[in-house]
């Protein structure tokens, strides 16, 4: 790999991470509010 | 490392170990295997089957449950269309429109497209039955395996009624939506469902006339490569026809207000002009107004479904 494929490579996991990231803190915001208006607190 | 691809090849089975491609997908590439377009109807019409529900709009659903049923239904219907990317990415790259798709382009290997969709579809009916109910979420689950399996693996390549038997898959929405609110469904629902899947043959079918070429390429027995222009143009009239008297069904059995009694006799009538413009100028041009027309007819009718149902002024 030259050095421009290994930063193009890095990027797009980069940028794939982050997605993943936000993705799974989206879940966990989606959960924690689903069961607090189940439980009936909201 | 020199032996490594660049871009990834979609044929990734067929290349030799030493020459694992490199992954340069971006996460754009995985929403456009998504299918947005067609999200923004599933989305669209999923909400105006809620709307449509009993006591949706006063208290019969809390907000949040609301979102999450929306959330969970688009992302089902995305996780079928990414599915359905999968299967068909060989047709798909013979194709002039589909060729660009993120896995016949090389942009999404053909594995990591598969285990994101089957990993989608399974998080979207989790998230249905977990926060909403599991009766909606068995309708997803259906849905996306009508879509997914049934039409994509079955029909899609065997039949020139594919698109009539498979347009039940894209009809699903309202039934989810409504199914999210009240646990059940109805007769007003099932008329919801019944008008998307009388819209899917015409909308798909004025496609197919301006498309033959890349469908027959394709091997894909579309109706105008299997009967002709002629046949296709006849049923797209009368699918119409069809269409435009079910659509005032809901209002005709009181279910819905005068709002939406108007708007469903105009668009209906507009698009029974629109396919007789069809019928009878047998021109690409009039095909393509047509398939617009289509689109715009969808939208328009939730619309005032909505705004019919939500009390909202004009």
């Amino acid at each position: 790999m030259t050095p421009e494929e290994k930063a193009a490579y890095y990027e797009s996991r980069k940028g794939r991470n982050k997605a993943i990231g936000l993705g799974l803190a989206g879940v966990c915001v989606l959960f924690f509010l689903v069961t607090i208006v189940k439980l009936g607190v909201i | 490392m020199e032996d490594l691809a660049i871009r990834l090849t979609g044929q990734g089975a067929a290349a030799p170990a030493a020459a694992r491609p490199v992954d340069l997908s971006t996460w754009r590439d995985y929403v456009d295997l998504l299918k947005p377009r067609v999200m923004m109807l599933v989305v669209f019409t999923g909400i105006a089957g809620m709307v449509a529900a009993p006591g949706a709009l006063t208290g019969a659903i809390h907000p949040i449950i609301a979102f999450s049923a929306i959330l969970a239904l688009t992302f089902g219907a995305g996780a079928a269309g990414a599915i359905n990317m999968w299967f068909d990415r060989d047709i798909d790259g013979i194709m002039t429109r589909t060729a660009t798709r993120p896995i016949p382009a090389g942009r999404v290997a053909p594995d990591a497209g598969l285990t994101f969709s089957i990993f989608m579809a399974a998080a979207s009916v989790f998230v249905m039955g977990m926060a909403v109910n599991w009766f909606a979420a068995g309708l997803l689950a259906f849905a996306i395996w009508f879509y997914a399996v049934f039409y994509t693996m079955w029909l899609k390549r065997r039949t020139p009624q594919n698109i009539v038997i498979g347009g039940a898959a894209g009809a699903f929405p309202p039934l989810i939506g409504w199914a999210a609110v009240t646990g059940d469904v109805s007769l007003l629902p099932a008329l919801l469902f019944a008008i998307i899947f009388l819209w899917t043959p015409p909308h798909f079918w004025a496609l197919a006339l301006v498309a033959k070429t890349d469908y027959g390429a394709a091997g894909v027995p579309m109706l105008p490569n299997v009967a002709g222009k002629a046949a296709t143009r006849r049923q797209i009239l009368g699918y119409t026809i069809v269409l435009a008297i079910v659509s005032v069904l809901p209002w005709f059995l009181g279910y819905t207000g005068a709002i939406y009694g108007i708007a469903a006799s105009v668009l209906g009538g507009l698009y029974c002009i629109s396919s007789l413009e069809i019928f009878t100028r047998k021109t690409a041009s009039a095909a393509w107004r047509g398939f617009g027309y289509s689109i715009f007819y969808l939208f328009a009718l939730f619309g005032a479904l909505i705004v019919d149902k939500a009390g909202l002024p004009l």
